[in-house]
């Protein structure tokens, strides 16, 4: 166990501080992920809809983060070992389809999960509370465009099947069990195939038929183990921060 | 429109403006500069000049790239923001930008202008965007002195513009201001934390002071006596002040901002002139302001390409929405027939559920 795994008065983690680690991991990371394409999009209104939903997911996951520790410290100072973030969101940008399919894998679980956890109790249920309202904006956003680009062209329904059955095997981690989230997580893989799979079969496309995680995919983000591009990502996050240790910003 | 000369000509139906009905030009052009002489807002379907309207798109459209070719040299840094709360406020600003690229666009289409035929003209290089994003962001300070110096220089170049005389224009940039101001302040105060910072956070801020000092002076255009449109702009209304005059005032704000963010300004002749009641400063390299507009400077080519790549690639997917739109246009028509013969009144049927209007979602 790390430093940065403590939680701010010290001690042992508990459930609560591993659960906002790792959802907050998720929403850091994707939000990292989706601040790339600033610039990049492939229409004006692209870049204002994925600036939008990066700043939704990093607010998120500032409050998460305030419930472990230090946002900045846990952000700037872990290394890859120690982000427990699932390897779905830590997935390179790829081409727009490759973007979309993430999002539309990622955020029915997030809808989903936050649907379940706004009904309990405590700091987790307040922040899913609030955040399943943005969920819902990202994952109509996600389903939308997967229309568009699985029933839209020869070249965009191509694409789009590609994206769909290439992080497919990224989808079973979402539903491995997190130490702290009371989550019914059989509920939330059948609610998301449903989901997910009416949207796609609505696109005209197929539901991918392979595994949903590989030999090393299964739950292993949850552990500190990742895929390789996410080193580099972290590497261009932190430098600045790492540069000039104890500096405020 | 409201005017006190309801008789003003509407040239909606025709964007040239050329043929003018019952209305002679010259009745028309007498009117026009009646309503320019009592401040009023000339609107989309009222007869304009051709140069004015030609103008007022170049000008406009010209303003909208330069929203959308500065998201560049700020985006640069998003990933790598030293904190959180940093890299929230750098993604909200850089949205704002895009944002502001739609106002703008709008406001040039109401000219009869199209965005795509806009966008092709930035993009094959007919059509200019400020100079100023032509230099690079090299470290984090950069992103604070584009804030306060940049987005300082825009503000006080357009807060005037909110009183052009044509009134789209004007509407977009009141919003446009009440953006920019909020992103000036910030950047004011991401400098002011490195400015009271480590010794090495301080350097990096007077550094970025120093590369964008004089880049931001040239932003408000040449000086007065070179300026070729100025003369027909003011008149018209469409500019408020003087190149020169917008800089003077631009230098007077910056150098007490510049004193309590305890930073220097790189000139050596800056100094406060008791009889002007104005401060006197150094003379701009206008040879370097021609070398960037005309391509030279240092990220011309990279900011151009990197807009164009953007473009290109999104080729498939505007295809794709424009597809699927079609298709959903076909389904809605092909039910609403089905629904008509099971309901000859049509018009209260219930049709599928429509998903998108095909634009993209915002």
């Amino acid at each position: 166990m790390s430093a940065y795994e403590q939680p701010p008065g010290g001690g042992t983690p508990g459930p609560e501080h591993r659960a906002a680690l790792a959802l907050g991991d998720d929403a850091l990371v994707l939000a990292q992920r989706l601040g790339e394409w600033a610039g990049h999009a492939p229409v004006l209104e692209e870049d204002v809809a994925l600036s939008n939903i990066a700043l939704d997911l990093l607010g998120q996951a500032r409050t998460l983060l305030s419930l472990a520790g230090d946002e900045d410290e846990l952000a700037y100072l872990r290394e890859e070992r120690e982000f427990r973030n699932v390897q779905l969101v830590e997935q390179p940008n790829g081409d727009f389809a490759d973007t979309i399919a993430r999002q539309l894998y990622f955020s029915v679980h997030q809808e989903l999960l936050y649907g379940q956890l706004a009904g309990g109790r405590g700091e987790l249920a307040e922040l899913a509370a609030k955040a399943v309202k943005e969920t819902a904006y990202h994952r109509d956003h996600a389903e939308q465009w997967t229309l568009r680009l699985g029933d839209g062209t020869a070249e965009s329904r191509r694409r789009m099947q590609s994206a769909l059955d290439g992080l497919w095997r990224y989808t079973g981690e979402l539903f491995q069990p997190v130490e702290g989230v009371p989550a019914d997580w059989e509920a939330l893989a059948s609610g998301w195939r449903n989901v997910v799979g009416a949207v796609i079969e609505q696109a005209t496309l197929a539901v991918p038929e392979g595994p949903q995680s590989s030999a090393w995919s299964a739950g292993t983000g949850r552990q500190g183990v990742h895929t390789e591009a996410f080193g580099r990502m972290l590497a261009e996050m932190q430098h600045l921060h790492r540069s000039h240790p104890g500096a405020s910003w | 429109m409201t005017t006190v000369l309801p008789e003003r000509g509407s040239g909606g139906e025709r964007p040239g403006g050329q043929e003018a009905g019952a209305l002679g030009v010259a009745d028309h052009l007498a009117m026009f500069d009646a309503a320019i002489a009592a401040d009023e807002r000339i609107e989309p379907r009222d007869w304009m000049p051709d140069k004015y309207r030609s103008g007022l798109i170049r000008q406009i459209a010209q303003h909208a790239h330069s929203e959308i070719i500065g998201m560049q040299p700020e985006a640069n840094w998003i990933t790598r923001a030293p904190s959180l709360r940093r890299k929230a406020i750098l993604i909200a600003k850089v949205q704002d930008e895009a944002g502001h690229g739609l106002y703008l666009y709008s406001a040039a289409e109401t000219l009869g202008a199209d965005r795509d035929d806009l966008l092709d003209k930035l993009h094959t290089g007919r059509q200019r965007y400020s100079s100023i994003f032509n230099y690079p962001t090299l470290t984090w300070a950069d992103v604070g002195a584009v804030g306060w110096l940049v987005d300082g220089a825009a503000i006080t170049n357009q807060v005037p513009l909110c009183r052009c005389s044509y009134g789209p224009y004007a509407r977009a940039m009141v919003r446009v201001c009440k953006e920019e101001s909020f992103h000036q302040r910030q950047g004011y105060e991401l400098l002011l934390a490195l400015s009271r910072g480590t010794p090495a956070q301080h350097a990096m801020a007077q550094d970025a002071v120093d590369r964008w000092w004089w880049p931001s002076l040239m932003m408000f255009g040449p000086p007065d006596a070179e300026s070729s449109h100025s003369a027909q702009s003011m008149a018209w209304k469409i500019k408020r002040h003087s190149n020169d005059e917008l800089r003077q005032r631009f230098v007077d704000i910056c150098v007490p901002q510049a004193e309590a963010l305890g930073l220097t300004l790189p000139d050596p002749d800056l100094r406060w002139n008791e009889e002007r009641g104005v401060h006197d400063f150094g003379a701009i390299d206008w040879s370097e302001f021609q070398e960037v507009l005309r391509g030279n400077g240092p990220c011309n080519e990279q900011r151009v390409t990197q807009r164009r790549t953007a473009h290109e690639n999104g080729a498939w997917v505007r295809e794709a929405a424009a597809a699927y739109a079609a298709k959903q246009a076909a389904r809605t028509a092909a039910d609403t027939t089905d629904a008509g013969a099971a309901h000859p009144a049509g018009a209260d049927s219930t049709g599928p559920e429509q998903h998108t209007e095909g634009g993209p979602a915002v």
